[in-house]
């Protein structure tokens, strides 16, 4: 496995329903607004201990909404 | 009951309200889908039913082609329309009467119904512990949501049994109609349920407090106040559907638990992992399918579909599609890649998610927190619901060890 450089996460809002798979498994990394729908929090920067939970989210998302790359 | 001849053949002649799906629809949803991944049927006036993930998908995200306007399949629908926005509503009009409530079910908003849950839960197990049987379904899960529903809209807990015989109408008795009185059964249950909730509204239009209904007649829709009908069908929306789904989801967790030793005592050794389970809940037993109407002939998954037919949209059958989940067929309570559309896909995703994972992860810790020890009795049968809601409806366990 590569790991080079950090993980960006961001959230395509056009496909989140506010399932809120994002902000159940990684609290540090999301939140989500006054009507429920999910955004990054910060820069969407992930700190390499949260990396794991940043990649648990991606693919826990029903809507497949949320986005990691690294950068 | 049934008077409807016995399915000759499922990819063809398919019943969802057969026995035998009843029973165990997961060996009919396995099996059409790697022999018939659209099967039809020429009961209920002409429905498909997709049981590929990807097929399951792909309709609930066309609403241009499938229409919700009829979430519900039945024998024979009555004439005239029972709307309950949003579920029943396709866009532009979905998403107005969808906003209205968001605010109400965010996770911040069902975060602070916690202790009441809690202690709604342990009032119920204290009338249980003790005793060496239980009937869970009765006893147990299906006074959790309709307590907290009740809460939540500021209408008496003490409610429950007019509730469940509102949800039963609705969703199980008038699906099928051996003697053509379905139609005008649900509609007089319909105008039952405005007849309770006009006193209500009317009060809490004068004295507003901060529960749901005072929040839902103070809302405003594409400008103005909701009108009756909008308000009613939108109040019956969150009665049903807060309560039979939530109470089913529950029920199929605890079932799981008392048929598999090793997940009930894993659980109990390691609370922290029932979330994780609850997922795994959802995903295995998916309580609700809903329905679409085919708008315009079109093509899923190489099968052609007629307009004005209807669509079963299973989700619990897209949940167990081993082109998604791997161990599909498994129940796995660690498992940590979940993607399952328990809750639905795109516009219409439950607005009810964040209150239905709350209700069953804390009615798991406390159960499981007092009585670790539980099977089911042999002697007394489960019994499952029939129509777009799926859970135990009794629950007979053995208590302790
Ligand atoms: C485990 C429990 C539950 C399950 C499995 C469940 C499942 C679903 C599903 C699959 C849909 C989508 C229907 C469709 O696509 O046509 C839905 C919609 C909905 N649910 Fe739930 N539900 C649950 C609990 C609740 C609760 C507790 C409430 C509220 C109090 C609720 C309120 C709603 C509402 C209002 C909609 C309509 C959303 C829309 O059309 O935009 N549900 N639910
Ligand atoms: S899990 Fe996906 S759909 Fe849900 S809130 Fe997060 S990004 Fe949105």
């Amino acid at each position: 496995m590569r790991e080079k450089g950090t993980l960006r996460l961001s959230i395509d809002s056009a496909r989140c329903q506010g399932h809120n798979r994002c902000c159940a498994l990684a609290p540090e990394l999301f939140d989500a607004d006054e009507l429920g729908f999910a955004h990054v929090k910060g820069s969407g920067l992930v700190p390499a201990a949260l990396e794991e939970k940043a990649l648990l989210a991606t693919r826990n998302c029903p809507e497949y909404a949320v986005r990691a790359k690294r950068e | 009951m049934a008077q409807r001849p016995p399915v000759s053949d499922w990819s063809t002649d398919f019943d969802h309200t057969d026995r035998r799906w009843i029973e165990n629809p997961f060996v009919i949803w396995d099996d059409l889908r790697q022999h018939c991944p659209v099967a039809q049927t020429e009961r209920f006036g002409g429905v498909y039913l997709p049981t590929r993930y990807s097929d399951v998908r792909a309709i609930a995200y066309d609403t241009n082609n499938f229409s919700s306007r009829r979430p519900v399949i039945r024998e024979n629908p009555p004439t005239v329309g029972l709307p309950s926005p949003p579920i029943t509503s396709d866009p532009p009009h979905h998403k107005p009467a969808r906003m209205l409530l968001l605010p109400a079910f965010t996770p911040q908003a069902i975060a602070r119904l916690v202790p009441r849950t809690q202690r709604i839960c342990n009032e119920l197990i204290d009338a249980i512990v003790g005793a060496p049987t239980c009937d869970a379904a009765t006893a147990y899960t299906q006074h959790i949501p309709v307590r907290v529903i009740a809460y939540m809209l500021g209408i008496p807990e003490e409610e429950g049994d007019r509730f469940r015989r509102w949800i039963h109408v609705f969703l199980e008795d008038t699906i099928v109609d051996d003697d053509n009185t379905a139609a005008d059964r649900l509609l007089a249950t319909a105008a039952e349920m405005d007849d309770f909730f006009r006193p209500y509204a009317q009060a809490r239009r004068a004295d507003p407090g901060d529960d749901l209904i005072s929040f839902l007649v103070q809302a405003r829709h594409e400008g103005q106040p909701l009108t009756e009908r909008h308000l009613f069908g939108a109040l019956r929306l969150i009665l049903i559907a807060g309560i039979d789904t939530t109470w089913s989801a529950i029920g199929a967790s605890l079932w799981h638990l008392a048929n598999t030793p090793a997940d009930r005592a894993r659980l109990v050794a390691d609370p922290g992992l029932i979330p994780t389970a609850v997922e795994e809940f959802l995903r295995a037993y998916a309580p609700v399918t809903m329905a679409r109407q085919v708008v315009n002939d079109i093509e899923v998954g190489g099968c052609p579909m007629k307009a004005g037919r209807l669509v079963l949209l299973p989700f619990p059958a897209a949940n167990r599609d081993p082109a998604v989940f791997r161990d599909a067929d498994k129940v796995l309570i660690d498992r940590q890649d979940n993607r399952h559309a328990a809750f639905g896909l795109g516009i219409h995703r439950c607005i009810g998610s964040n209150l239905a994972r709350l209700e069953i992860t804390v009615a798991l810790e406390e159960w499981l927190k007092r009585i670790p020890e539980f099977r089911l009795d042999e002697k007394r049968a489960v019994s499952w619901s029939r129509g777009p809601v799926r859970g135990p409806r009794s629950l007979p366990f053995v208590l302790g060890a």
